[in-house]
């Protein structure tokens, strides 16, 4: 299927000016985004601290923040997001897999193991 | 899909075969790369995490370990990286806007924005160098092992040592010498060997025994706004308590320092012991921003080649600025691991 709103990245399929206007206003509000959302974590991470307790909840909004940085980084700037769908899906879904299991296999994990040392003892 | 390879254009074509993405070679190769690469990024975050979850105690945290300021000493959390950070997102922006250019074909705007980036990326491997610079140096305090065992870092505004004046002589200092110079390194190397001497009830009168075996008496400015915060709990002093203020907290921090007695504070950071928190703290530190910025600096060296090839006019010639396209795609590569170490081991 193919669709005329994407802009072609093949190549030898050079962009007309007009394109390259609409990429650039892409580009700058990626710009702003990003450096928005920078200085929100910043201004968090500086005024809230761990011993508050707003702390969990800012501590995953850090993570869901930084995953919103990741993804715009990905799509836009390494515009992954105008690949053909294939590619995109090859290179993100096996990643994510093999990423979210090892998180959640060395996490869950360490905290059995700490709780061994704090249970039984040792150095 | 069967019919789908007539409808492509034969450049786009590999070598007899149709490309499964449409896209070349070499773009396909960098995406591969790039995802190992990710795989090892993400493996060393993960074990950051498993480590810092396994362990039992105080672990650093960003806001009080990374304080500081080039000439502006400390008090700003944050800021620094926060600062590195913006710097990185700059330059990626600048890469994208040199990789948009190629597609037009402008050649002007493709060297334009090549340096740029290029800027952008020694402006932050040099500040990686001042902050790596400032870790291993370790702050004017130290962190302290208190009278019960306990250990604490310090925070607050280190008064400014004087002068030394010789009270008994040694091998290079006559008696009544006054030393006004390289007192900071002295001071903090005699504390490590437990060469600082003053009695309990004397604290504002503390003599420091020199390397070449003279006595000195030392006179130091007071400190303002010290604040002990305990990072392993002794006898007494529990971690995740109030921090320690005021006058309790001087004379805690110098009954120690000037105890006599050496190994009571630690200064900086090295492969074996950091001030800021656990051994593997410190390595993990070296190791991720070091892999990290290793990754800035061969981004670099990539991105002043291609831009000389833009220069000489090779990708013009080529027909496609795709080498910018691929190099772009392995700086914000760089930058995107930026956005997960700056979160997990600055912020959490």
């Amino acid at each position: 299927m193919e669709r005329d709103d994407l802009i072609e990245y093949s190549l030898h399929a050079h962009h007309s000016e007009e394109q390259g206007k609409v990429l650039r206003k892409k580009i700058y509000f990626v710009t702003a985004l990003l450096t928005v959302v920078t200085a929100v974590e910043v201004a968090l991470g500086a005024f809230i601290h761990q011993s508050d307790a707003a702390w969990p909840f800012v501590k995953w909004s850090f993570v869901i923040m930084t995953l919103l940085k990741a993804g715009y980084i990905v799509m836009v700037f390494m515009h992954l997001g105008d690949e053909k769908k294939s590619l995109r899906y090859v290179i993100l879904i096996p990643y994510f897999l093999f990423m979210l299991y090892l998180i959640f296999i060395a996490l869950w994990e360490a905290l059995e193991i700490g709780h061994a040392w704090s249970t039984y003892g040792g150095a | 899909m069967a019919g789908h390879a007539t409808e492509l254009d034969a450049k786009t074509l590999w070598g007899g075969k149709e490309s499964p993405f449409q896209t070349s070679y070499g773009k396909l190769m960098m995406w591969f790369f790039l995802v190992s690469d990710a795989l090892t990024f993400g493996g060393l975050l993960v074990a950051y995490g498993f480590t810092r979850h396994d362990f039992q105690g105080a672990w650093p945290i960003g806001e009080e370990t990374f304080n500081s300021l080039p000439f502006l000493g400390h008090g700003y959390p944050l800021i620094y990286v926060a600062l590195m950070t913006f710097i990185l997102i700059v330059s990626s922006v600048t890469m994208v806007l040199a990789v948009e250019a190629g597609h037009r074909m402008d050649k002007k705007g493709v060297i334009k924005w090549m340096i740029a980036t290029i800027i952008g990326g020694f402006f932050f491997v040099g500040s990686q160098a001042w902050e790596w610079s400032h870790f291993i140096h370790g702050s004017e305090f130290g962190k302290i092992e208190l009278a019960d065992g306990s250990q604490a870092i310090v925070k607050g505004h280190f008064g400014e040592l004087e002068s030394f004046t010789v009270i008994e002589a040694g091998k290079h200092h006559k008696k009544g010498d006054v030393i006004k110079q390289d007192l900071m390194h002295q001071f903090q190397h005699a504390a490590e060997k437990g060469h600082l001497f003053a009695l309990k009830d004397k604290l504002n009168e503390p003599v420091i025994l020199l390397e070449d075996g003279s006595v000195a008496k030392i006179k130091k400015a007071a400190d303002h706004e010290m604040v002990l915060i305990i990072k392993k709990s002794g006898k007494e002093h529990k971690v995740g308590k109030a921090p320690i203020k005021g006058k309790e907290a001087v004379e805690m921090y110098y009954s120690s320092l000037y105890s006599g007695e050496p190994n009571h504070v630690i200064y900086g950071a090295n492969l074996k012991q950091n001030e800021y928190g656990p051994q593997q703290y410190g390595q993990f530190f070296f190791f991720i921003t070091g892999f990290h910025g290793f990754h800035v600096f061969s981004g670099v060296v990539i991105n002043i080649i291609i831009m000389l090839g833009a220069v000489a006019g090779t990708y013009h010639k080529r027909g496609h600025y795709e080498m910018v396209e691929k190099t772009g795609l392995y700086w914000h590569f760089v930058d995107l691991v930026w956005v997960f170490v700056f979160t997990f081991f600055y912020l959490i």
